[in-house]
């Protein structure tokens, strides 16, 4: 049991602070039934005893190292624990910081009256005493931003590079399977279709519909005032086949499905399976890269298709609660106001998407290390740096259509 | 140490952990059934038993982690699962687990999981609570600069060693240790034991220890349970375990691997 009994106080301490510091009211600390110790002291300096009496443990240790650090160190001087009822490796390493600093200034603490057992938890303190080694000192002030910065730029570099890389890898595999189709993945590939396109279909949909009905909504409201109205089939029609259709597609499968495909690579990455596949003959690039980059290839246009007609839809039905515009006249005027060449220019930019999301996916998974905390960060990394890829990509479509004058 | 060879002994020493018709039960599977245990002070007990027979969920029943269906555990002399709240945190300070793996907590540094259970005393500066952090992390025998490391950087063995460190934090009066010594190499392992028992007897611990190993059985544990069928089939020092003639036990203090333990602990 722990002992709880009290002692006796015999505080004859020559030391106010001492004193006053054992006496303050933090010290009642009797609720469970434990008591402070008790510093005594006598003799002179060259002759000083320290007397410890009552339990010396973690919740007093604070207070006895203070009043013990603060004792003239210029003398050899004792230290008798036999008032001590309990002691544990707090307290032993007070009394060894003691005798440490005494050491240290070229003096001894005799120690005097440990029953055994404190005895040999004193001796397992004082070798246990960490040695205290001081870390490389870090990089301060400008160096050390200008150190950050350095590599920042020198990851980002890297970053695009293994993208790249993985590109690469991915061509070769695409190549390959079409020279020796058995290695080909086929089953493998008609599940990712469904998981990456099918089933995202209700919320890209969605998502397109929605868009459609606010920009009829918008639109609307503004070409009203010029006696415009007709004008927001082309409103809706031109931003959504050439810019929304596909961009906000890109991104729900850029969050949806880059994610997915961290998660999974990387908690077998996790694992070591990628590691079990090589050892066994298999190619991951071939068996995870292939059929979910190649899913997504295919996928994505038609994604982006689906969504267009949503997108149409949504725009339609609004016009006509909104403006009265029957769906036989917006047809009409969609026909003819709107050149085919936007919907090409919205469609062409689905595959280079599909390749920025997948490729982007691959990589993090593959980043993974043996812990689950990187195959958090990984998943987050993933998700966003394809949507920033991915409107990166669009603004640099956008530039180049300009200059083609499309 | 090896005067506890029955649960019925004349001059008793304090029982610290008493398990008493004790009953878990995952659905319909049975695991302990009306298993009886006691755990003297001081003590370091061994409980083993074969894959799937509980020692686990034993540990983690008399630690508060798992309800069982029926049955009592006093740990220092109070109910653990009818204790209220107050009781209870109280006596969690007076013990300390050591899971699988260490269980740190990955986001802060090795020093920092070392200080959490230190964090609950008031009064305690925080440069002394660090430097007592120090002194646990070495007196579990890791190297100083291991304080400012996170768990991710720390192999197996560092973590369960710095599990241990944070274990032992509050001096508490019993640890429990789940398989300590797994997945360590022999080197490690041999080390661990040696920290345990040096730890223990510095400290006066009482040591709970889950485990497989029977290099750690001959060489830490004062006494050892065997679990099976559903409950404590015998208890006793080694000596004890190999003159049991039940099929399972025989097996097991008798099998090619623990004839080489026990070779080994007669050469020292």
């Amino acid at each position: 049991m722990r002992e709880l009994a009290g002692f006796s106080i015999r505080i004859e301490l020559p030391d106010v602070a001492a004193f006053n510091m054992l006496n303050s009211p933090a010290d009642a600390d009797g609720k469970d039934g434990t008591l402070p110790p008790v510093v005594e002291l006598s003799g002179e300096t060259g002759d000083l005893t320290i007397h410890l009496h009552g339990e010396l443990t973690l919740k007093q240790a604070t207070k006895v190292h203070n009043i013990l650090q603060a004792q003239d160190a210029s003398a050899d001087a004792r230290i008798d624990l036999s008032g001590i009822t309990r002691l544990d490796t707090a307290g032993a390493w007070v009394v060894s910081q003691a005798r440490m600093r005494f050491a240290d200034a070229g003096f001894k603490l005799t120690m005097t009256g440990a029953d055994d057992k404190a005895d040999s938890l004193l001796r397992a303190v004082e070798d246990a005493m960490p040695k205290i080694t001081v870390p490389e000192p870090a990089l301060t002030g400008l160096t050390a931003r200008l150190d950050v910065i350095g590599r920042t730029v020198l990851g980002g570099v890297r970053f695009g590079l293994a993208l790249m890389a993985y590109l690469g890898i991915f061509l070769s595999r695409l190549a390959r399977s079409l020279r020796h189709p058995h290695e080909f993945r086929f089953t493998s590939l008609v599940h990712h279709c469904q998981e990456v396109g099918l089933k995202a279909v209700p919320i890209v949909s969605l998502m397109a519909f929605l868009i459609g009905v606010v920009l009829a909504f918008q639109g609307s409201a503004q070409l009203r005032q010029f006696g415009a109205e007709v004008f927001v089939v082309d409103l809706i029609a031109i931003s959504i086949l050439r810019e929304l259709g596909i961009l906000l597609t890109a991104i729900i499968v850029a969050g949806r499905t880059a994610s997915a495909f961290t998660a999974a690579i990387g908690s077998m990455k996790m694992r070591e399976e990628i590691d079990a596949m090589r050892t066994l003959g298999l190619d991951p690039a071939m068996v995870l890269f292939v059929p979910r980059i190649l899913a997504l290839l295919l996928m994505l246009p038609i994604l982006g298709l689906v969504a267009n007609i949503a997108g149409l839809f949504g725009g339609a039905l609004m016009s006509w609660i909104e403006l009265g515009i029957s769906p036989a006249m917006f047809r009409t005027r969609l026909v003819e106001g709107t050149d085919i060449s936007h919907l090409m220019v919205g469609v062409v930019k689905a595959p280079v998407f599909a390749l920025i999301i997948g490729i982007v996916g691959c990589h993090a998974g593959m980043q993974v290390e043996s812990n689950a905390e990187s195959l958090g960060r990984m998943t987050s990394n993933a998700v966003v740096a394809a949507i920033f890829a991915v409107i990166v990509a669009d603004a640099l479509f956008s530039i180049f259509f300009a200059q083609l004058g499309i | 140490m090896h005067d506890s060879t029955d649960n019925t002994i004349q001059d008793s020493p304090e029982v610290v952990i008493s398990v008493r018709g004790l009953r878990n039960q995952f659905g319909t599977h049975v695991v302990h059934e009306d298993l009886h245990l006691d755990v003297y002070r001081g003590e370091i007990l061994g409980v083993v038993g074969g894959s799937g027979t509980g020692k686990s969920v034993l540990l983690r029943t008399i630690a508060g982690l798992q309800k069982p269906a029926a049955g009592q555990v006093d740990v220092l002399g109070v109910d653990v699962l009818t204790a209220d709240e107050e009781t209870r945190s109280a006596l969690e300070a007076r013990w300390g687990v050591m899971f699988q793996d260490g269980a740190l907590f990955s986001s802060l540094t090795v020093r920092e999981n070392v200080e959490v259970p230190m964090r609950a005393i008031e009064g305690l500066d925080p440069d002394i609570r660090a430097a007592l952090a120090d002194l646990r992390i070495s007196m579990a025998g890791l190297p100083f600069l291991a304080g400012d490391k996170y768990p991710s950087e720390l192999s197996g063995g560092m973590r369960k060693r710095a599990g241990l460190a944070r274990a032992l934090a509050l001096d508490p009066e019993i640890v429990f240790l789940d398989e300590p010594t797994a997945g360590l190499d022999p080197i490690g392992a041999s080390a661990f034991d040696a920290l345990i028992v040096r730890l223990s007897r510095a400290m006066g611990l009482t040591v709970f220890l889950v485990t497989h190993d029977l290099d750690t059985l001959h060489a830490v544990c004062d006494r050892i349970a065997v679990l099976a069928e559903r409950k404590v089939l015998v208890s006793g020092t080694m000596q004890d375990m190999l003159k049991v003639d039940h099929p399972w036990v025989h097996e097991y203090f008798h099998g090619p691997r623990a004839r080489a333990a026990l070779d080994a602990a007669a050469a020292e």
